[in-house]
C-alpha cells in the first residue's frame, strides 16, 4: 500500500530533500521577482522586452516553486498535510475577508493611504505561520 | 480515539522514533496518536495492524461505540 518509504528513504529524508528543495525554489523565485521589480529602472533603463521578458521568467519560476511546494505537502505524513492544510485555509480565509475590507477602506476613503498588495501578502505569511504554530501545539 | 500503540511498542522496547520509522511517518506523529489528539486514516491503521501482526480492532478502539 505504501511504497514510498522504501522507494525514496525514510520520512526524514525525505522531508530534508523536498525541504531543501522547496527553498532553492522559493530563493530562484525571489530572485526573479527582485529582478522583474528593480531591473526596469536599475538595470536596463524600462526596455520593454527586457521587462516582459523578467516578468515571464518569474512566472516560469514561480510555477517550478508551485510543483515544488505540492511535492513538499505530498513527501509529509498525513498530521503534518492537516497541519499545513488548516494553516493554509486560516491564511485563505483571513487574507480573503480582510483583503476585500482593506480594499474597500481604501475604495471609499476611509484610509489615507492606498491598499498595498504587499500589506496582504505579509498578514497572510503572518496568518499561515500562525496556523502551523497553532496545529503543532495542538497535536503535541 | 483509543489505542494500543504505545503498549505494543513498549512490549518490544521501541521508541517513538523506530516505530515512526517502521510506519513511514514522523514521530510527533506517533506521539500524538499515542496521546489520542490525532487519530490515523485507515491505510496507516492497516500499517500498524500488519506491522504488529494483529487485527486494527485489536489496536485502536473506537471509544464512540462504548
Amino acid at each position: 500500500m505504501n511504497n514510498a518509504k522504501t522507494a525514496t528513504g525514510g520520512i526524514s529524508a525525505r522531508t530534508a530533500r523536498n525541504t531543501r528543495r522547496l527553498a532553492y525554489w522559493t530563493a530562484a523565485w525571489l530572485v526573479t521577482m527582485a529582478l522583474a521589480s528593480f531591473g526596469p529602472t536599475l538595470l536596463w533603463d524600462q526596455t520593454l522586452w527586457l521587462t516582459v521578458g523578467a516578468i515571464v521568467l518569474n512566472l516560469a519560476v514561480g510555477a517550478g516553486m508551485i510543483v515544488a511546494n505540492k511535492r513538499h505537502l505530498q513527501g509529509l505524513d498525513e498530521m503534518h498535510q492537516k497541519i499545513q492544510l488548516e494553516a493554509m485555509a486560516l491564511s485563505l480565509g483571513v487574507g480573503l475577508i480582510a483583503g476585500l475590507a482593506y480594499s474597500n477602506l481604501d475604495a471609499n476613503n476611509v484610509i489615507a493611504s492606498d491598499a498595498e498588495i504587499s500589506h496582504l501578502v505579509i498578514l497572510m505569511g503572518l496568518t499561515y505561520l500562525a496556523g502551523i504554530y497553532r496545529g503543532h501545539r495542538q497535536y503535541r | 480515539m483509543k489505542n494500543r500503540l504505545k503498549v505494543l511498542r513498549a512490549e518490544r522496547d521501541w521508541t517513538q522514533a523506530r516505530l515512526a520509522e517502521e510506519l513511514d511517518v514522523s514521530r510527533q506523529t506517533i506521539n500524538a496518536i499515542e496521546k489520542g489528539k490525532f487519530d490515523p486514516s485507515l491505510p496507516l491503521a492497516f500499517r500498524a495492524a500488519r506491522l504488529f501482526e494483529m487485527k486494527i480492532e485489536d489496536i485502536f478502539d473506537d471509544e464512540a461505540k462504548n
